[in-house]
Order: structure tokens, then sequence, then C-alpha cells
């Protein structure tokens, strides 16, 4: 799950070196980070976050397979 | 990444030699001149060919099938990845057991990962491509199903003499409804409300 939002982000971003992605996992749940350049902010959220809520999506669809409450925040 | 370096008289021979021996066209690859030719003395003494490296480039389908199989591994789900590219754009289409979780529900999971596919692929290119991908056939049934439903609702519109409304598409799903119905005498149909709730309205004519 973590490196589908680092794949996803890395290829969206001007610098990939600066992805950075963390993990907070519970029983049912599981809450991933991401962080990238101040600069990069925008490619990964969007208009009106267009870019945030389909990287949501697809991490959702993968979540179904392992049961589990996905959520991704931008930090 | 293939590359090849090749020697020839001229500069452009060496070229030539290159893109023989690699089989592809002068506009898919990058070329460096190495060495200049230089004629020596009197042309005959001393004499030295031209040295030329020419790389293929990575075609933007290739780059959207590389990233797309990252992503689907990422996920854990296994597909046979088919593509055609042509000058507009790229059409990927998958097919396997179990993808209904890449189409999600009304093709949510699918159009998030096109449009996803289509910034990556894009990103800072000055040849844009569009992508396109598919999920056994799901749009081409969509789209049936979308014309299917834009007859019935147009005929409903018509007997209450009242307008109905469709939930929220997208453009895309929007544009096969409108011109399914263009040609239509009795109603009309038009959208309504901001992106991403945009929905259209068939109203009947007076």
């Amino acid at each position: 799950m973590k490196e589908l939002v680092e794949i996803l982000a890395r290829s969206l971003v001007d610098q990939p070196d600066q992805v950075k992605v963390s993990v907070v996992e519970q029983e049912k749940s599981m809450v991933i980070e991401l962080r990238v350049a101040p600069e990069d902010m925008g490619k990964v959220i969007g208009k009106q976050g267009r870019i945030a809520k389909a990287i949501r999506t697809l991490v959702k669809a993968a979540a179904i397979k392992q049961r589990k409450r996905v959520t991704v925040e931008i930090v | 990444m293939k590359v090849v370096e090749k020697n020839g008289k001229t500069v452009e021979a060496a070229v030539d030699a290159a893109l023989q021996e690699l089989q592809v066209g002068a506009d898919r690859v990058t070329i460096e001149v190495l060495d200049e030719p230089s004629k020596g003395l009197f042309g005959i003494l001393g004499g030295k060919p031209a040295l030329v490296r020419v790389t293929v480039k990575e075609s933007k389908s290739d780059q959207a099938v590389e990233l797309l199989n990252q992503i689907l591994k990422a996920m854990t789900v296994e597909a046979e990845v088919n593509v055609e590219e042509d000058n507009e754009q790229i059409v990927i289409n998958l097919e396997g057991k179990q993808l209904g979780l890449l189409i999600g529900r009304r093709g949510e999971t699918l159009n998030s990962l096109q449009y996803l596919l289509n910034l990556g692929v894009n990103k800072n290119a000055e040849d844009r491509k569009k992508v396109i991908l598919d999920v056994e056939g799901y749009r081409r049934k969509r789209e049936d199903t979308l014309m299917h439903l834009a007859m019935k609702l147009a005929d409903k519109a018509k007997r209450r003499g009242r307008s109905v409304i469709l939930e929220p598409m997208n453009p895309q799903e929007r544009r096969i409804i409108h011109t399914t119905l263009h040609g239509r005498e009795d109603i009309y149909t038009f959208s309504e409300g901001e992106e991403p709730f945009r929905k259209i309205v068939i109203a009947p004519r007076k």
C-alpha cells in the first residue's frame, strides 16, 4: 500500500527524491502520510483536490483486498 | 534503452548505419556526434571517420505501460496489458481475472487510474498524448448502457411533459448522452451544476 502511494507520487512530482511516505498502522485501519517538496504540493493535490482524490480512490481499491480502512493524508 | 555507436565517412553515413542496425526511424532517436570526421593530409593521410552515438528514445506508450505495470504490481493485481498507440492517443486495454476492483463503482477507480496515468506520462512533456484506459471493454459496455438510458429517459421526459435530471457524470459520459439525443425533435438536453457534480437535464420541447 505504501509502495503504491510512492509510485503514484513519484510519477507526478518534479522532485521524486523528496517523496516520503510513512505508515501509521492500527488493527483495522491504516493511515498513509505523504510528504513531498513544498513546490510539488500542487502536483499531488491538484485543482480542487482532484489529484488527491484520484490517489485516494486507487488506494481505497487496493485496500479492499487487504480488508483494511486506509486513509491517505498529504502533510 | 538501446544505444549503438557507429563509424562512417560522414556524420550522415554513420547515423544511417546506426538507424539500419536499430531498425528505427530518425524521429525516434537522439543523436550525439562523438567525433567529427577529418580529411587528413591531402585527403589520404591521417583521415579520421565520424563517430556517432544513437540512442532510441522511450516512446510514450512504453512509459505509460511501465508506470501502469508498477501500479498494478503495487496493487497486487495481475493483468495482461495491451497497447495501441497512434499520433494522438494511447489506448490501453487490460484483460484478466478479478479486474472489477480496477473499475470500481460506475468506473470511478478506472477513471482515477486513467487520470493519474495521463498526468504521469505527460508530465512536463511538450508533445502531450491522451491515455485512454479500459478494462475488459468496460468503457464500450458503459457507452451502450448510457445510450440505452438516454433513449429511455428521453421518452419518459416526453411522456410526462417534464424535465428529467440524470445523476452527476463526467464530461465523457455526458457527451455520449448529448450526442445520442442530439438529433431528436421532441426533446433537448443541457447540463447544469459545477464539476464534478455536473449533470444532464433532458427537457421536452413545447
